[in-house]
Protein backbone atom coordinates (compact mmCIF):
# COMPACT_ATOMS: atom_id res chain seq x y z
CA UNK A 1 0.00 0.00 0.00
CA UNK A 2 3.13 2.48 0.26
CA UNK A 3 4.19 2.00 -2.81
CA UNK A 4 1.00 2.84 -4.46
CA UNK A 5 0.38 5.89 -1.94
CA UNK A 6 4.14 7.05 -3.11
CA UNK A 7 3.14 6.36 -6.91
CA UNK A 8 -0.22 8.55 -6.20
CA UNK A 9 1.59 11.68 -4.92
CA UNK A 10 3.94 11.80 -6.82
CA UNK A 11 1.78 11.69 -10.22
CA UNK A 12 -0.18 14.40 -8.16
CA UNK A 13 3.43 16.05 -7.48
CA UNK A 14 4.61 16.06 -11.63
CA UNK A 15 0.69 16.86 -12.36
CA UNK A 16 1.69 20.45 -10.97
CA UNK A 17 5.07 20.74 -12.81
CA UNK A 18 7.63 19.30 -9.65
CA UNK A 19 9.68 16.41 -10.98
CA UNK A 20 9.70 13.29 -8.85
CA UNK A 21 11.21 9.78 -8.12
CA UNK A 22 9.91 7.45 -5.95
CA UNK A 23 11.61 4.68 -4.82
CA UNK A 24 9.54 1.23 -4.68
CA UNK A 25 9.64 -1.99 -3.24
CA UNK A 26 7.62 -4.26 -5.05
CA UNK A 27 8.08 -4.13 -8.99
CA UNK A 28 4.72 -6.15 -9.33
CA UNK A 29 2.25 -2.65 -7.64
CA UNK A 30 5.19 -0.43 -9.49
CA UNK A 31 3.73 -1.81 -12.97
CA UNK A 32 0.63 -1.69 -12.02
CA UNK A 33 0.39 1.86 -10.40
CA UNK A 34 2.35 3.51 -12.85
CA UNK A 35 4.27 6.17 -10.60
CA UNK A 36 6.10 8.74 -13.35
CA UNK A 37 9.64 7.70 -12.35
CA UNK A 38 10.33 4.79 -10.36
CA UNK A 39 13.68 3.27 -8.88
CA UNK A 40 12.67 -0.52 -7.90
CA UNK A 41 15.01 -1.12 -4.90
CA UNK A 42 16.14 -4.71 -3.94
CA UNK A 43 15.22 -4.59 -0.36
CA UNK A 44 12.42 -5.79 1.94
CA UNK A 45 9.94 -3.73 3.25
CA UNK A 46 10.73 -1.07 6.20
CA UNK A 47 14.44 -0.88 4.69
CA UNK A 48 14.06 1.10 1.01
CA UNK A 49 17.41 2.45 1.71
CA UNK A 50 18.97 -1.16 2.33
CA UNK A 51 20.88 -0.63 5.45
CA UNK A 52 20.27 1.61 8.61
CA UNK A 53 22.86 4.15 10.16
CA UNK A 54 24.78 3.23 6.56
CA UNK A 55 25.15 6.52 5.28
CA UNK A 56 27.74 5.41 2.24
CA UNK A 57 24.96 2.73 1.30
CA UNK A 58 21.86 5.08 1.96
CA UNK A 59 23.43 7.42 -0.31
CA UNK A 60 24.01 5.04 -3.66
CA UNK A 61 20.42 4.24 -3.49
CA UNK A 62 19.76 7.85 -3.51
CA UNK A 63 22.13 9.04 -5.98
CA UNK A 64 20.82 6.27 -8.30
CA UNK A 65 17.25 8.18 -8.09
CA UNK A 66 19.15 11.67 -8.72
CA UNK A 67 20.39 10.28 -12.14
CA UNK A 68 17.25 9.01 -13.18
CA UNK A 69 16.17 12.88 -12.85
CA UNK A 70 19.03 13.55 -15.33
CA UNK A 71 18.76 10.57 -17.76
CA UNK A 72 16.79 12.71 -21.13
CA UNK A 73 16.52 9.11 -22.29
CA UNK A 74 13.47 7.89 -19.53
CA UNK A 75 9.99 8.13 -21.22
CA UNK A 76 6.69 8.16 -18.38
CA UNK A 77 6.51 5.59 -17.01
CA UNK A 78 10.10 5.28 -16.37
CA UNK A 79 10.83 2.03 -13.99
CA UNK A 80 14.45 1.23 -13.46
CA UNK A 81 15.86 -1.19 -11.09
CA UNK A 82 18.41 -0.15 -9.00
CA UNK A 83 21.69 -2.52 -8.87
CA UNK A 84 23.93 -2.33 -5.75
CA UNK A 85 27.41 -1.76 -6.33
CA UNK A 86 29.79 -5.11 -5.93
CA UNK A 87 32.58 -4.10 -3.14
CA UNK A 88 36.16 -5.37 -4.46
CA UNK A 89 37.35 -7.81 -2.57
CA UNK B 1 13.36 -6.43 -3.77
CA UNK B 2 10.53 -6.88 -1.66
CA UNK B 3 7.86 -9.72 -2.61
CA UNK B 4 4.48 -10.05 -1.86
CA UNK B 5 5.98 -13.80 -0.14
CA UNK B 6 7.07 -11.70 2.45
CA UNK B 7 3.69 -11.08 3.92
CA UNK B 8 1.22 -13.42 6.16
CA UNK B 9 -0.93 -15.06 3.70
CA UNK B 10 -4.16 -12.98 4.73
CA UNK B 11 -2.93 -10.22 3.65
CA UNK B 12 -1.14 -12.03 0.52
CA UNK B 13 -4.28 -12.86 -0.72
CA UNK B 14 -5.94 -9.16 -0.49
CA UNK B 15 -3.28 -7.65 -1.85
CA UNK B 16 -3.32 -10.02 -5.04
CA UNK B 17 -7.32 -9.47 -5.60
CA UNK B 18 -6.21 -5.75 -4.52
CA UNK B 19 -7.84 -2.98 -7.09
CA UNK B 20 -4.24 -1.09 -7.85
CA UNK B 21 -5.07 2.45 -8.57
CA UNK B 22 -3.39 3.02 -12.02
CA UNK B 23 -2.01 6.77 -13.02
CA UNK B 24 -3.71 7.12 -16.33
CA UNK B 25 -2.18 9.56 -18.38
CA UNK B 26 1.61 9.22 -16.96
CA UNK B 27 2.34 12.87 -16.03
CA UNK B 28 5.94 13.92 -16.83
CA UNK B 29 7.66 16.89 -15.55
CA UNK B 30 11.66 17.01 -17.02
CA UNK B 31 13.72 18.74 -14.91
CA UNK B 32 13.83 22.36 -15.68
CA UNK B 33 16.96 23.15 -13.65
CA UNK B 34 20.35 21.12 -13.51
CA UNK B 35 20.44 18.97 -9.66
CA UNK B 36 23.01 21.82 -8.36
CA UNK B 37 20.19 24.55 -8.55
CA UNK B 38 17.26 23.02 -7.66
CA UNK B 39 15.07 22.85 -4.38
CA UNK B 40 14.60 19.40 -2.68
CA UNK B 41 11.59 17.77 -1.04
CA UNK B 42 11.54 14.67 0.77
CA UNK B 43 7.76 12.71 0.71
CA UNK B 44 7.81 9.89 2.99
CA UNK B 45 4.60 7.30 3.72
CA UNK B 46 6.35 5.96 6.84
CA UNK B 47 4.00 7.41 9.03
CA UNK B 48 6.32 9.75 10.98
CA UNK B 49 5.35 12.96 12.31
CA UNK B 50 7.35 15.29 14.93
CA UNK B 51 6.76 15.37 18.33
CA UNK B 52 4.28 17.29 19.47
CA UNK B 53 2.05 16.48 16.37
CA UNK B 54 -0.59 13.91 15.97
CA UNK B 55 0.04 10.50 15.40
CA UNK B 56 -1.62 9.21 12.58
CA UNK B 57 -4.71 7.12 12.93
CA UNK B 58 -5.03 3.41 11.77
CA UNK B 59 -8.63 3.50 12.93
CA UNK B 60 -9.88 5.01 9.68
CA UNK B 61 -11.70 3.25 7.85
CA UNK B 62 -9.56 3.06 4.23
CA UNK B 63 -6.44 4.68 6.01
CA UNK B 64 -5.58 8.21 7.58
CA UNK B 65 -5.09 9.98 4.42
CA UNK B 66 -3.86 13.30 6.05
CA UNK B 67 -0.28 14.35 6.34
CA UNK B 68 2.18 16.55 8.16
CA UNK B 69 4.76 18.98 7.59
CA UNK B 70 7.71 18.14 8.53
CA UNK B 71 10.48 21.70 8.49
CA UNK B 72 13.93 21.25 7.32
CA UNK B 73 15.58 21.86 10.20
CA UNK B 74 14.05 18.93 12.47
CA UNK B 75 16.58 16.65 14.22
CA UNK B 76 15.97 13.33 12.26
CA UNK B 77 16.96 11.07 15.60
CA UNK B 78 13.31 12.69 17.10
CA UNK B 79 11.16 11.68 14.64
CA UNK B 80 8.41 9.28 15.90
CA UNK B 81 6.77 6.17 13.93
CA UNK B 82 3.57 6.09 14.45
CA UNK B 83 2.77 3.47 11.63
CA UNK B 84 1.39 0.64 13.20
CA UNK B 85 1.31 -1.85 10.18
CA UNK B 86 2.57 -5.43 11.25
CA UNK B 87 3.89 -6.03 7.46
CA UNK B 88 6.95 -4.95 8.17
CA UNK B 89 10.18 -4.58 10.23
CA UNK B 90 10.25 -1.39 12.23
CA UNK B 91 13.55 -1.79 14.11
CA UNK B 92 15.66 -1.19 11.22
CA UNK B 93 13.97 2.92 10.66
CA UNK B 94 13.72 3.46 14.17
CA UNK B 95 17.65 3.12 15.14
CA UNK B 96 17.97 4.85 11.62
CA UNK B 97 15.21 6.86 10.59
CA UNK B 98 17.26 8.01 7.79
CA UNK B 99 16.35 4.28 6.13
CA UNK B 100 12.90 5.90 5.35
CA UNK B 101 13.52 9.87 5.90
CA UNK B 102 16.61 10.52 4.45
CA UNK B 103 16.84 14.30 5.81
CA UNK B 104 20.25 13.87 6.89
CA UNK B 105 21.21 12.31 3.76
CA UNK B 106 20.01 15.12 1.64
CA UNK B 107 21.61 17.52 3.82
CA UNK B 108 24.84 16.01 2.96
CA UNK B 109 24.13 16.39 -0.62
CA UNK B 110 23.58 20.17 -0.12
CA UNK B 111 26.92 20.26 1.58
CA UNK B 112 28.97 18.46 -1.43
CA UNK B 113 26.82 20.67 -4.04
CA UNK B 114 24.98 17.68 -5.79
CA UNK B 115 21.67 19.57 -5.07
CA UNK B 116 21.12 23.13 -4.96
CA UNK B 117 19.33 23.38 -1.39
CA UNK B 118 16.05 21.57 1.14
CA UNK B 119 12.87 22.91 1.14
CA UNK B 120 11.61 24.59 4.23
CA UNK B 121 9.43 21.91 4.96
CA UNK B 122 8.93 18.01 3.88
CA UNK B 123 5.59 16.07 3.68
CA UNK B 124 5.20 12.86 5.74
CA UNK B 125 2.01 10.50 5.00
CA UNK B 126 0.86 6.89 6.49
CA UNK B 127 1.11 4.28 3.25
CA UNK B 128 -1.47 1.82 4.30
CA UNK B 129 -4.68 3.76 2.49
CA UNK B 130 -6.92 1.36 0.89
CA UNK B 131 -9.43 3.76 -0.21
CA UNK B 132 -7.01 6.12 -2.15
CA UNK B 133 -9.92 8.46 -3.37
CA UNK B 134 -9.42 10.64 -0.64
CA UNK B 135 -5.82 10.68 -1.16
CA UNK B 136 -5.82 11.52 -4.56
CA UNK B 137 -9.02 14.34 -4.56
CA UNK B 138 -8.18 15.91 -1.41
CA UNK B 139 -5.18 15.86 0.51
CA UNK B 140 -2.30 14.72 -2.31
CA UNK B 141 -3.40 17.58 -4.28
CA UNK B 142 -3.04 20.37 -0.89
CA UNK B 143 0.27 18.58 0.13
CA UNK B 144 1.47 19.44 -3.29
CA UNK B 145 -0.02 22.61 -3.88
CA UNK B 146 2.48 23.74 -0.41
CA UNK B 147 5.75 22.28 -2.11
CA UNK B 148 4.95 24.37 -5.45
CA UNK B 149 3.86 27.61 -3.74
CA UNK B 150 7.57 27.11 -2.07
CA UNK B 151 8.91 26.86 -5.83
CA UNK B 152 10.46 22.92 -4.93
CA UNK B 153 12.08 21.54 -8.39
CA UNK B 154 12.28 18.15 -7.00
CA UNK B 155 10.82 15.37 -4.51
CA UNK B 156 12.26 12.05 -3.43
CA UNK B 157 9.36 9.95 -2.65
CA UNK B 158 9.93 7.21 0.06
CA UNK B 159 7.69 4.39 0.80
CA UNK B 160 8.68 2.36 3.78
Amino acid sequence: MCNQAVGLVAAELERQGISTVAIQLLRSVTEKVQPPRALVVPFRHGYPLGVPADAEHQQAVIEAAFRMLEDPNLQPPAIVDYEPKKKNK
Amino acid sequence: MGDLSEFPLKYKLFLKAYPWRRVDPVPWAPLKKPLKDSRVALVSSAGLVCPGQGPFDDSIRGGDYSFREIPADMDVAALIDTHRSDLYDHAGLRQDPNLVFPLDRLRERVGSGRIGSLNRRHLSFMGSITAPGRLIKKTAPAAVRKLAEDDVDIALLVPV
